[in-house]
Protein backbone atom coordinates (compact mmCIF):
# COMPACT_ATOMS: atom_id res chain seq x y z
CA UNK A 1 0.00 0.00 0.00
CA UNK A 2 0.99 3.06 -1.24
CA UNK A 3 0.93 6.88 0.68
CA UNK A 4 1.52 10.09 0.24
CA UNK A 5 4.70 11.79 1.61
CA UNK A 6 4.36 15.87 0.93
CA UNK A 7 7.59 17.33 0.79
CA UNK A 8 7.94 20.75 1.33
CA UNK A 9 10.55 22.81 0.47
CA UNK A 10 12.12 25.38 3.75
CA UNK A 11 14.75 27.89 4.03
CA UNK A 12 16.81 27.11 6.74
CA UNK A 13 16.01 30.08 8.78
CA UNK A 14 14.41 30.32 12.16
CA UNK A 15 10.25 30.37 12.49
CA UNK A 16 10.43 28.58 8.76
CA UNK A 17 9.52 25.05 10.52
CA UNK A 18 6.77 26.31 12.69
CA UNK A 19 5.43 28.72 9.94
CA UNK A 20 4.50 25.19 8.42
CA UNK A 21 2.94 23.90 11.83
CA UNK A 22 0.94 27.00 12.03
CA UNK A 23 -0.41 26.73 8.20
CA UNK A 24 -1.52 23.36 9.18
CA UNK A 25 -2.65 23.54 12.50
CA UNK A 26 -4.92 26.46 11.12
CA UNK A 27 -6.61 24.34 8.79
CA UNK A 28 -7.08 21.40 11.71
CA UNK A 29 -4.65 19.16 10.01
CA UNK A 30 -2.93 16.51 12.31
CA UNK A 31 0.89 15.37 11.00
CA UNK A 32 1.09 11.64 11.62
CA UNK A 33 4.88 11.50 11.09
CA UNK A 34 7.56 13.55 9.87
CA UNK A 35 11.56 14.23 9.04
CA UNK A 36 13.27 16.77 7.78
CA UNK A 37 16.61 16.30 5.79
CA UNK A 38 18.56 19.77 5.42
CA UNK A 39 21.47 21.50 4.38
CA UNK A 40 23.13 24.42 5.87
CA UNK A 41 20.95 26.99 3.82
CA UNK A 42 17.89 24.61 3.37
CA UNK A 43 15.48 21.74 3.80
CA UNK A 44 12.94 19.83 2.97
CA UNK A 45 10.43 18.56 5.39
CA UNK A 46 8.52 15.68 4.32
CA UNK A 47 5.30 14.99 6.39
CA UNK A 48 2.35 12.42 6.19
CA UNK A 49 -0.92 13.57 6.96
CA UNK A 50 -4.27 11.70 6.59
CA UNK A 51 -5.65 14.53 4.19
CA UNK A 52 -2.95 15.19 2.25
CA UNK A 53 -4.51 16.83 -0.76
CA UNK A 54 -6.18 19.67 1.78
CA UNK A 55 -2.65 19.81 3.26
CA UNK A 56 -1.22 20.50 0.03
CA UNK A 57 -3.81 22.79 -0.91
CA UNK A 58 -3.16 25.36 2.47
CA UNK A 59 0.52 24.59 2.00
CA UNK A 60 0.72 26.28 -1.58
CA UNK A 61 -1.84 28.70 -0.82
CA UNK A 62 0.84 29.69 1.65
CA UNK A 63 3.43 29.96 -0.89
CA UNK A 64 5.10 26.86 0.39
CA UNK A 65 6.63 24.38 -3.02
CA UNK A 66 5.18 21.27 -2.27
CA UNK A 67 5.57 18.20 -3.88
CA UNK A 68 4.04 14.18 -3.22
CA UNK A 69 6.02 11.10 -3.23
CA UNK A 70 4.55 7.86 -2.99
CA UNK A 71 6.40 5.64 -0.10
CA UNK A 72 5.40 2.65 2.35
CA UNK A 73 4.58 2.10 5.96
CA UNK A 74 6.06 -1.04 7.20
CA UNK A 75 5.35 -2.48 10.29
CA UNK A 76 8.78 -3.39 12.31
CA UNK A 77 8.90 -6.51 14.87
CA UNK A 78 10.29 -4.54 17.93
CA UNK A 79 12.90 -7.71 18.18
CA UNK A 80 16.36 -7.65 17.08
CA UNK A 81 16.74 -8.58 13.64
CA UNK A 82 13.27 -6.81 12.89
CA UNK A 83 14.66 -4.48 10.34
CA UNK A 84 17.24 -6.76 9.27
CA UNK A 85 14.25 -9.13 7.57
CA UNK A 86 12.88 -6.41 5.62
CA UNK A 87 16.01 -4.48 4.12
CA UNK A 88 17.39 -8.03 3.23
CA UNK A 89 13.96 -8.93 1.53
CA UNK A 90 14.60 -5.59 -0.14
CA UNK A 91 17.78 -6.06 -1.19
CA UNK A 92 17.49 -9.81 -2.44
CA UNK A 93 14.81 -8.19 -4.74
CA UNK A 94 16.87 -5.16 -5.87
CA UNK A 95 15.62 -2.67 -4.50
CA UNK A 96 17.25 0.11 -2.99
CA UNK A 97 16.50 2.61 0.27
CA UNK A 98 16.12 6.06 -1.36
CA UNK A 99 15.70 7.28 2.88
CA UNK A 100 13.79 5.97 5.65
CA UNK A 101 12.49 7.16 8.91
CA UNK A 102 10.56 5.61 12.18
CA UNK A 103 8.00 6.18 14.25
CA UNK A 104 5.46 5.05 17.21
CA UNK A 105 2.03 4.78 17.10
CA UNK A 106 -0.26 3.98 20.16
CA UNK A 107 -2.72 1.40 18.69
CA UNK A 108 0.44 -1.06 17.62
CA UNK A 109 2.96 -2.43 19.93
CA UNK A 110 5.19 -2.99 17.02
CA UNK A 111 7.49 0.17 15.40
CA UNK A 112 6.38 1.88 12.57
CA UNK A 113 8.94 2.49 9.28
CA UNK A 114 7.77 5.04 6.36
CA UNK A 115 10.01 3.78 3.74
CA UNK A 116 10.84 5.44 0.33
CA UNK A 117 12.22 2.86 -1.75
CA UNK A 118 13.59 3.75 -5.81
CA UNK A 119 10.64 1.42 -7.37
CA UNK A 120 8.00 1.20 -5.24
CA UNK A 121 5.79 -0.76 -7.66
CA UNK A 122 8.15 -3.83 -7.21
CA UNK A 123 8.83 -2.88 -3.57
CA UNK A 124 5.06 -3.89 -3.00
CA UNK A 125 5.60 -7.09 -4.69
CA UNK A 126 9.00 -8.16 -3.43
CA UNK A 127 8.17 -7.34 -0.02
CA UNK A 128 4.53 -9.21 0.05
CA UNK A 129 6.55 -12.38 -2.09
CA UNK A 130 8.60 -12.51 1.59
CA UNK A 131 5.39 -12.12 3.31
CA UNK A 132 6.30 -8.64 5.34
CA UNK A 133 3.30 -6.63 6.42
CA UNK A 134 2.78 -3.25 4.22
CA UNK A 135 0.34 -1.39 6.06
CA UNK A 136 -3.37 -0.44 4.13
CA UNK A 137 -3.84 3.27 4.25
CA UNK A 138 -6.68 2.57 6.95
CA UNK A 139 -4.03 0.85 9.17
CA UNK A 140 -1.93 3.50 9.01
CA UNK A 141 -4.32 6.46 9.96
CA UNK A 142 -5.95 4.42 12.13
CA UNK B 1 5.85 43.41 -46.89
CA UNK B 2 2.82 44.19 -45.30
CA UNK B 3 0.16 44.85 -48.46
CA UNK B 4 -2.17 47.38 -45.90
CA UNK B 5 0.20 50.10 -44.65
CA UNK B 6 -1.59 52.00 -42.11
CA UNK B 7 -1.54 55.83 -43.28
CA UNK B 8 0.43 57.02 -40.15
CA UNK B 9 2.89 53.66 -40.63
CA UNK B 10 3.81 55.42 -44.31
CA UNK B 11 7.40 56.72 -43.12
CA UNK B 12 8.62 53.62 -41.65
CA UNK B 13 8.59 52.76 -45.00
CA UNK B 14 10.17 55.99 -46.22
CA UNK B 15 12.85 55.82 -49.01
CA UNK B 16 16.40 56.04 -47.26
CA UNK B 17 17.72 58.94 -49.23
CA UNK B 18 13.94 60.55 -48.58
CA UNK B 19 14.70 59.86 -45.23
CA UNK B 20 17.84 61.27 -44.93
CA UNK B 21 16.80 64.33 -46.42
CA UNK B 22 13.98 64.92 -43.74
CA UNK B 23 16.31 64.12 -40.71
CA UNK B 24 18.84 66.99 -42.09
CA UNK B 25 16.49 69.40 -42.49
CA UNK B 26 14.35 68.64 -39.19
CA UNK B 27 18.01 68.05 -37.43
CA UNK B 28 19.00 71.57 -38.75
CA UNK B 29 15.76 73.27 -37.79
CA UNK B 30 15.90 71.31 -34.06
CA UNK B 31 19.58 73.08 -33.51
CA UNK B 32 18.72 76.31 -34.38
CA UNK B 33 15.67 76.33 -32.58
CA UNK B 34 18.41 75.00 -29.15
CA UNK B 35 20.76 77.47 -29.87
CA UNK B 36 18.16 80.55 -30.05
CA UNK B 37 16.23 78.88 -26.63
CA UNK B 38 18.37 76.86 -24.49
CA UNK B 39 21.28 78.63 -22.61
CA UNK B 40 22.75 75.50 -21.69
CA UNK B 41 23.34 74.30 -25.90
CA UNK B 42 24.11 77.84 -26.37
CA UNK B 43 26.98 78.13 -24.23
CA UNK B 44 28.54 75.02 -25.21
CA UNK B 45 28.07 75.76 -28.83
CA UNK B 46 29.98 79.12 -28.16
CA UNK B 47 32.36 77.07 -25.91
CA UNK B 48 33.10 75.12 -29.17
CA UNK B 49 33.01 78.15 -31.55
CA UNK B 50 30.36 76.16 -33.20
CA UNK B 51 27.25 78.15 -35.09
CA UNK B 52 23.90 75.95 -36.45
CA UNK B 53 25.25 76.27 -39.44
CA UNK B 54 27.91 74.30 -39.51
CA UNK B 55 25.50 71.19 -39.44
CA UNK B 56 25.86 70.91 -43.11
CA UNK B 57 25.24 66.80 -43.20
CA UNK B 58 23.74 64.28 -40.98
CA UNK B 59 27.68 63.35 -40.34
CA UNK B 60 27.63 66.70 -38.78
CA UNK B 61 26.09 65.24 -35.49
CA UNK B 62 29.12 64.28 -34.42
CA UNK B 63 30.22 67.64 -33.87
CA UNK B 64 27.47 68.80 -31.59
CA UNK B 65 28.08 68.76 -27.43
CA UNK B 66 26.13 65.70 -25.55
CA UNK B 67 23.20 66.33 -22.90
CA UNK B 68 23.72 64.41 -19.84
CA UNK B 69 20.91 63.03 -17.55
CA UNK B 70 23.56 65.55 -15.20
CA UNK B 71 22.52 68.37 -17.33
CA UNK B 72 18.78 68.02 -17.08
CA UNK B 73 19.11 67.87 -13.07
CA UNK B 74 20.91 70.92 -13.13
CA UNK B 75 18.79 72.95 -14.75
CA UNK B 76 15.59 71.44 -12.86
CA UNK B 77 12.77 72.19 -13.16
CA UNK B 78 12.58 74.11 -16.90
CA UNK B 79 16.02 74.77 -18.00
CA UNK B 80 16.16 72.65 -21.05
CA UNK B 81 12.54 73.77 -22.31
CA UNK B 82 12.71 75.40 -25.84
CA UNK B 83 9.45 77.12 -25.83
CA UNK B 84 7.84 79.43 -23.08
CA UNK B 85 5.74 77.57 -20.53
CA UNK B 86 2.16 78.89 -21.83
CA UNK B 87 2.80 76.47 -24.94
CA UNK B 88 3.63 73.40 -22.81
CA UNK B 89 0.17 71.54 -22.19
CA UNK B 90 1.58 68.87 -20.37
CA UNK B 91 4.16 67.72 -18.47
CA UNK B 92 5.60 64.17 -17.21
CA UNK B 93 8.41 63.53 -14.33
CA UNK B 94 10.77 60.36 -14.00
CA UNK B 95 11.51 59.19 -10.49
CA UNK B 96 15.36 60.07 -10.62
CA UNK B 97 17.10 57.35 -8.71
CA UNK B 98 18.59 60.24 -6.52
CA UNK B 99 17.64 63.47 -5.44
CA UNK B 100 14.81 65.39 -7.60
CA UNK B 101 13.26 63.95 -10.83
CA UNK B 102 13.19 65.30 -14.01
CA UNK B 103 11.15 67.48 -15.99
CA UNK B 104 9.64 67.36 -19.22
CA UNK B 105 7.45 69.31 -21.19
CA UNK B 106 5.32 68.39 -24.15
CA UNK B 107 3.59 71.18 -27.05
CA UNK B 108 0.21 70.33 -28.33
CA UNK B 109 2.31 69.58 -31.32
CA UNK B 110 4.38 66.80 -29.35
CA UNK B 111 1.64 64.99 -27.89
CA UNK B 112 0.72 64.76 -31.68
CA UNK B 113 3.92 62.97 -32.65
CA UNK B 114 4.17 60.90 -29.53
CA UNK B 115 0.55 59.41 -29.72
CA UNK B 116 1.37 58.95 -33.25
CA UNK B 117 4.76 57.44 -32.69
CA UNK B 118 2.88 55.12 -30.01
CA UNK B 119 0.35 54.18 -32.95
CA UNK B 120 2.99 53.24 -34.95
CA UNK B 121 4.76 50.99 -32.54
CA UNK B 122 1.15 49.17 -31.95
CA UNK B 123 0.39 48.76 -35.74
CA UNK B 124 3.84 46.99 -35.96
CA UNK B 125 2.79 44.37 -33.30
CA UNK B 126 0.21 43.73 -35.85
CA UNK B 127 -2.42 45.32 -33.46
CA UNK B 128 -5.36 47.13 -34.96
CA UNK B 129 -8.15 49.10 -34.18
CA UNK B 130 -10.40 46.10 -33.20
CA UNK B 131 -7.88 45.57 -30.39
CA UNK B 132 -8.72 45.85 -26.91
CA UNK B 133 -5.87 46.89 -24.64
CA UNK B 134 -5.43 46.43 -21.49
CA UNK B 135 -3.11 49.05 -20.51
CA UNK B 136 -1.38 48.38 -16.86
CA UNK B 137 1.29 50.67 -17.33
CA UNK B 138 1.13 53.60 -14.32
CA UNK B 139 -1.06 56.49 -15.13
CA UNK B 140 0.98 59.80 -13.46
CA UNK B 141 3.94 61.08 -14.02
CA UNK B 142 5.31 57.86 -15.59
CA UNK B 143 4.99 58.45 -19.13
CA UNK B 144 4.28 54.70 -20.02
CA UNK B 145 0.59 54.99 -18.79
CA UNK B 146 -0.69 58.12 -21.00
CA UNK B 147 2.07 57.73 -23.76
CA UNK B 148 0.35 54.15 -24.38
CA UNK B 149 -3.35 55.31 -23.79
CA UNK B 150 -3.42 58.01 -26.74
CA UNK B 151 -1.41 55.83 -29.33
CA UNK B 152 -4.53 53.10 -28.89
CA UNK B 153 -7.04 55.42 -28.56
CA UNK B 154 -5.53 57.23 -31.73
CA UNK B 155 -5.10 53.43 -33.50
CA UNK B 156 -8.93 53.33 -32.88
CA UNK B 157 -8.19 50.10 -30.13
CA UNK B 158 -10.23 50.12 -27.26
CA UNK B 159 -8.28 51.15 -24.26
CA UNK B 160 -9.34 49.85 -20.37
CA UNK B 161 -6.93 52.37 -18.98
CA UNK B 162 -6.66 50.33 -15.18
CA UNK B 163 -2.99 51.65 -14.68
CA UNK B 164 -0.73 49.74 -12.51
CA UNK B 165 -1.40 47.33 -9.84
CA UNK B 166 -3.99 45.89 -8.02
CA UNK B 167 -3.24 42.57 -9.33
CA UNK B 168 -6.88 41.02 -8.50
CA UNK B 169 -8.46 43.56 -10.71
CA UNK B 170 -5.89 42.83 -13.63
CA UNK B 171 -7.17 39.37 -13.97
CA UNK B 172 -10.74 40.02 -13.46
CA UNK B 173 -10.70 42.89 -16.21
CA UNK B 174 -8.72 40.45 -18.52
CA UNK B 175 -10.86 37.34 -18.19
CA UNK B 176 -13.75 39.33 -18.49
CA UNK B 177 -13.83 42.57 -21.23
CA UNK B 178 -12.47 40.28 -23.77
CA UNK B 179 -8.85 41.52 -23.51
CA UNK B 180 -6.60 41.00 -27.19
CA UNK B 181 -3.55 42.97 -25.72
CA UNK B 182 -1.59 44.22 -23.00
CA UNK B 183 0.95 47.02 -22.02
CA UNK B 184 3.17 46.47 -18.63
CA UNK B 185 6.37 45.55 -17.43
CA UNK B 186 7.30 42.28 -18.28
CA UNK B 187 8.33 41.47 -14.77
CA UNK B 188 5.04 42.52 -13.95
CA UNK B 189 3.32 39.95 -17.22
CA UNK B 190 5.54 37.07 -14.99
CA UNK B 191 3.44 38.25 -11.96
CA UNK B 192 0.14 38.41 -13.70
CA UNK B 193 0.70 34.98 -15.83
CA UNK B 194 1.77 33.45 -12.43
CA UNK B 195 -1.47 34.41 -10.63
CA UNK B 196 -3.62 33.41 -13.37
CA UNK B 197 -2.25 29.64 -13.32
CA UNK B 198 -2.53 29.82 -9.62
CA UNK B 199 -6.27 30.79 -9.82
CA UNK B 200 -7.25 27.48 -11.50
CA UNK B 201 -6.95 28.35 -14.83
CA UNK B 202 -4.13 28.40 -18.16
CA UNK B 203 -3.51 32.09 -18.74
CA UNK B 204 -3.08 30.20 -22.79
CA UNK B 205 -7.16 30.06 -22.47
CA UNK B 206 -7.94 34.11 -21.98
CA UNK B 207 -8.05 35.87 -25.09
CA UNK B 208 -4.71 37.64 -24.84
CA UNK B 209 -2.51 37.62 -28.25
CA UNK B 210 0.03 40.45 -27.75
CA UNK B 211 1.91 41.73 -25.10
CA UNK B 212 4.02 45.56 -25.17
CA UNK B 213 6.18 45.51 -22.87
CA UNK B 214 9.07 47.81 -21.73
CA UNK B 215 10.28 50.13 -19.33
CA UNK B 216 13.22 48.13 -17.87
CA UNK B 217 15.34 45.62 -19.77
CA UNK B 218 14.59 42.37 -20.17
CA UNK B 219 16.38 39.15 -22.31
CA UNK B 220 15.88 37.01 -24.90
CA UNK B 221 15.54 33.67 -22.56
CA UNK B 222 12.51 35.94 -20.23
CA UNK B 223 10.50 36.69 -24.20
CA UNK B 224 10.82 32.71 -24.31
CA UNK B 225 9.47 32.19 -20.81
CA UNK B 226 6.80 34.63 -21.32
CA UNK B 227 5.62 33.08 -24.53
CA UNK B 228 6.07 29.79 -23.27
CA UNK B 229 3.76 30.28 -20.28
CA UNK B 230 1.05 32.68 -21.42
CA UNK B 231 1.12 31.87 -25.11
CA UNK B 232 1.08 35.60 -26.49
CA UNK B 233 3.41 37.10 -28.26
CA UNK B 234 5.35 39.79 -26.52
CA UNK B 235 6.80 42.42 -27.69
CA UNK B 236 9.82 44.72 -26.40
CA UNK B 237 9.05 48.62 -26.72
CA UNK B 238 12.14 51.11 -26.21
CA UNK B 239 11.67 54.72 -24.96
CA UNK B 240 12.72 57.06 -22.29
CA UNK B 241 11.10 60.09 -20.45
CA UNK B 242 14.09 62.08 -21.91
CA UNK B 243 13.14 61.48 -25.30
CA UNK B 244 9.26 61.32 -25.24
CA UNK B 245 8.68 58.43 -23.59
CA UNK B 246 7.58 55.02 -24.30
CA UNK B 247 7.61 54.88 -28.58
CA UNK B 248 11.31 55.79 -29.48
CA UNK B 249 11.10 52.55 -30.71
CA UNK B 250 9.47 49.01 -31.58
CA UNK B 251 10.19 45.58 -32.60
CA UNK B 252 8.06 44.15 -35.57
CA UNK B 253 6.48 40.94 -36.29
CA UNK B 254 10.11 40.15 -37.02
CA UNK B 255 10.87 39.85 -33.78
CA UNK B 256 14.38 40.70 -34.79
CA UNK B 257 15.60 44.01 -33.11
CA UNK B 258 13.51 47.20 -32.33
CA UNK B 259 12.54 49.80 -35.13
CA UNK B 260 13.51 53.26 -34.57
CA UNK B 261 10.85 55.91 -35.73
CA UNK B 262 14.30 57.90 -37.35
CA UNK B 263 11.73 60.18 -39.18
CA UNK B 264 11.45 61.83 -35.40
CA UNK B 265 14.60 60.36 -33.61
CA UNK B 266 18.32 60.24 -35.24
CA UNK B 267 20.41 57.63 -32.88
CA UNK B 268 24.14 57.20 -33.43
CA UNK B 269 26.42 54.96 -31.69
CA UNK B 270 29.44 55.85 -29.75
CA UNK B 271 32.24 54.51 -27.54
CA UNK B 272 30.47 55.15 -24.09
CA UNK B 273 34.32 55.53 -22.85
CA UNK B 274 35.70 58.07 -25.76
CA UNK B 275 32.10 59.55 -27.29
CA UNK B 276 33.70 58.71 -30.33
CA UNK B 277 31.21 57.73 -33.04
CA UNK B 278 31.46 53.98 -34.30
CA UNK B 279 29.96 52.32 -37.35
CA UNK B 280 26.70 50.51 -37.45
CA UNK B 281 26.69 47.07 -36.04
CA UNK B 282 29.30 47.58 -33.87
CA UNK B 283 28.04 48.01 -30.26
CA UNK B 284 28.34 50.73 -28.12
CA UNK B 285 26.11 53.68 -26.65
CA UNK B 286 23.10 54.78 -28.05
CA UNK B 287 22.53 58.13 -28.59
CA UNK B 288 19.49 60.56 -29.61
CA UNK B 289 19.09 63.50 -30.73
CA UNK B 290 14.79 64.21 -31.17
CA UNK B 291 13.72 65.93 -34.68
CA UNK B 292 10.39 67.47 -34.08
CA UNK B 293 10.30 67.55 -30.03
CA UNK B 294 9.52 71.52 -30.04
CA UNK B 295 9.27 71.71 -25.93
CA UNK B 296 11.86 69.59 -24.51
CA UNK B 297 14.05 69.10 -27.47
CA UNK B 298 16.88 66.82 -26.91
CA UNK B 299 20.57 67.01 -28.67
CA UNK B 300 22.94 64.19 -28.75
CA UNK B 301 21.45 62.56 -25.50
CA UNK B 302 23.32 59.49 -23.69
CA UNK B 303 21.11 57.46 -22.99
CA UNK B 304 23.35 54.89 -20.92
CA UNK B 305 21.58 52.10 -22.78
CA UNK B 306 24.07 49.35 -24.61
CA UNK B 307 23.13 48.11 -28.18
CA UNK B 308 24.12 48.28 -32.02
CA UNK B 309 22.36 49.69 -35.15
CA UNK B 310 20.90 47.00 -37.27
CA UNK B 311 22.04 48.05 -40.81
CA UNK B 312 20.61 45.31 -42.83
CA UNK B 313 16.73 45.97 -43.80
CA UNK B 314 14.07 43.91 -42.11
CA UNK B 315 12.43 41.20 -43.11
CA UNK B 316 8.87 43.35 -42.09
CA UNK B 317 9.76 45.73 -45.47
CA UNK B 318 10.28 48.67 -43.19
CA UNK B 319 12.87 51.04 -43.78
CA UNK B 320 13.49 52.52 -40.81
CA UNK B 321 16.26 51.26 -39.24
CA UNK B 322 16.42 48.83 -36.26
CA UNK B 323 18.92 48.97 -32.53
CA UNK B 324 19.75 45.12 -31.31
CA UNK B 325 17.37 44.66 -28.00
CA UNK B 326 19.03 46.96 -25.18
CA UNK B 327 21.83 44.17 -23.68
CA UNK B 328 21.93 46.46 -20.23
CA UNK B 329 22.18 49.99 -19.18
CA UNK B 330 25.80 51.12 -18.73
CA UNK B 331 24.83 52.26 -15.30
CA UNK B 332 23.14 49.06 -13.95
CA UNK B 333 27.18 47.39 -14.50
CA UNK B 334 28.18 46.38 -11.61
CA UNK B 335 31.98 45.42 -10.78
CA UNK B 336 32.46 42.73 -8.83
CA UNK B 337 36.29 41.50 -8.13
CA UNK B 338 36.85 43.19 -11.03
CA UNK B 339 34.80 41.76 -13.68
CA UNK B 340 31.88 44.03 -15.40
CA UNK B 341 28.56 42.43 -14.95
CA UNK B 342 25.20 43.36 -15.99
CA UNK B 343 22.31 42.08 -14.07
CA UNK B 344 21.14 41.07 -17.86
CA UNK B 345 23.75 37.99 -17.84
CA UNK B 346 22.66 37.00 -14.32
CA UNK B 347 18.95 36.73 -15.87
CA UNK B 348 20.35 34.77 -19.39
CA UNK B 349 22.12 32.59 -17.35
CA UNK B 350 19.53 31.39 -14.75
CA UNK B 351 16.54 31.01 -17.43
CA UNK B 352 19.26 28.99 -19.24
CA UNK B 353 18.20 26.16 -16.73
CA UNK B 354 15.18 24.58 -17.85
CA UNK B 355 13.03 24.29 -14.08
CA UNK B 356 14.33 27.93 -13.61
CA UNK B 357 11.46 30.65 -12.73
CA UNK B 358 12.33 34.94 -13.57
CA UNK B 359 12.17 35.35 -9.89
CA UNK B 360 15.40 36.82 -8.89
CA UNK B 361 17.60 39.42 -7.24
CA UNK B 362 20.69 39.98 -7.08
CA UNK B 363 22.23 41.10 -3.46
CA UNK B 364 25.44 43.29 -3.41
CA UNK B 365 27.16 43.09 0.18
CA UNK B 366 30.41 44.47 1.20
CA UNK B 367 32.74 42.37 3.54
CA UNK B 368 36.37 43.22 4.44
CA UNK B 369 35.99 46.10 1.54
CA UNK B 370 35.86 43.37 -1.23
CA UNK B 371 32.24 43.00 -3.25
CA UNK B 372 30.07 40.20 -2.64
CA UNK B 373 26.98 38.80 -4.80
CA UNK B 374 24.44 36.32 -3.85
CA UNK B 375 22.01 35.65 -6.73
CA UNK B 376 18.43 34.34 -4.88
CA UNK B 377 16.17 32.30 -6.68
CA UNK B 378 12.58 31.36 -5.86
CA UNK B 379 12.40 27.35 -5.58
CA UNK B 380 9.48 26.17 -7.55
CA UNK B 381 7.64 22.47 -7.09
CA UNK B 382 8.90 21.48 -10.78
CA UNK B 383 12.80 21.88 -9.50
CA UNK B 384 12.32 19.01 -6.58
CA UNK B 385 10.75 15.59 -5.61
CA UNK B 386 11.89 14.79 -2.08
CA UNK B 387 15.20 14.72 -2.46
CA UNK B 388 17.67 17.68 -0.96
CA UNK B 389 20.29 15.80 -3.78
CA UNK B 390 17.81 17.19 -6.29
CA UNK B 391 17.72 20.87 -5.08
CA UNK B 392 22.09 20.78 -4.72
CA UNK B 393 21.34 19.91 -8.42
CA UNK B 394 19.87 22.78 -9.67
CA UNK B 395 21.67 25.32 -7.45
CA UNK B 396 25.00 23.84 -8.99
CA UNK B 397 23.64 24.16 -12.79
CA UNK B 398 22.36 27.88 -11.94
CA UNK B 399 26.18 28.79 -10.35
CA UNK B 400 27.61 27.06 -13.72
CA UNK B 401 25.42 29.15 -15.72
CA UNK B 402 26.41 31.96 -14.12
CA UNK B 403 29.92 30.97 -14.36
CA UNK B 404 29.98 30.53 -18.05
CA UNK B 405 28.21 33.54 -18.95
CA UNK B 406 30.09 35.84 -16.55
CA UNK B 407 33.28 34.11 -15.53
CA UNK B 408 32.27 34.64 -12.02
CA UNK B 409 31.82 32.04 -9.44
CA UNK B 410 28.67 33.40 -7.81
CA UNK B 411 27.29 31.67 -4.48
CA UNK B 412 22.90 31.04 -5.59
CA UNK B 413 20.70 30.83 -2.89
CA UNK B 414 17.19 28.86 -2.77
CA UNK B 415 14.64 31.25 -1.55
CA UNK B 416 11.00 30.07 -0.92
CA UNK B 417 8.42 30.52 -3.35
CA UNK B 418 6.99 34.38 -2.87
CA UNK B 419 9.67 35.53 -1.18
CA UNK B 420 11.16 38.00 -3.47
CA UNK B 421 8.90 41.05 -3.77
CA UNK B 422 6.70 41.67 -6.90
CA UNK B 423 7.03 44.64 -8.69
CA UNK B 424 3.88 46.55 -9.95
CA UNK B 425 6.24 48.54 -12.04
CA UNK B 426 9.96 48.33 -12.76
CA UNK B 427 11.23 45.29 -10.84
CA UNK B 428 14.22 45.95 -8.45
CA UNK B 429 16.62 43.07 -9.94
CA UNK B 430 19.31 44.58 -7.58
CA UNK B 431 19.56 45.27 -4.00
CA UNK B 432 22.71 46.75 -2.97
CA UNK B 433 23.59 47.31 0.40
CA UNK B 434 27.32 47.59 -0.32
CA UNK B 435 27.00 51.23 1.55
CA UNK B 436 24.82 50.24 4.40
Amino acid sequence: MKLKQLSVFLENRPGHLSRVCEVLAGAGINIVTMTLADTREFGILRLIVREWQRAKEVLEAASFAVNTTDVMAIEVADEPGGLEKILKAAEAGGLSVEYMYAFACKQKKNALIVIRFDNIERASAVLEAAGIGILSAAEFYA
Amino acid sequence: METNIHPESIPDYMESGELRTLQLQRLKATVQRCYDNVALFRQRMDERGLKPADVRSLADVAKLPFTQKTDLRDTYPYGLFAVPMKEVVRLHASSGTTGKPIVVGYTRDDLEVWSSVMLRSFVATGMHAGDVLQNAYGYGLFTGGLGAHYGAERLGATVIPISGGNTERQILVMKDFGVTAICCTPSYFIHLIEKVNAGGISFKELGVKVGVFGAEPWTEAMRAYIQRESGIKAFDIYGLTEIIGPGVGIECCEQAGLHIFEDHFLIEIVDPETGEVLPDGQEGELIITTLTKQAFPMIRYRTHDITSIIPERCACGRTIRRISRIRSRSDDMMIIRGVNVFPSQIEAALLSVEEAVPHYQILLTRKGGLDQIEVQVEVTKEMFGDRISELESIQLRLAQAIDHITGLRVPVRLVEPHTIARSEGKAKRVIDNRNQ
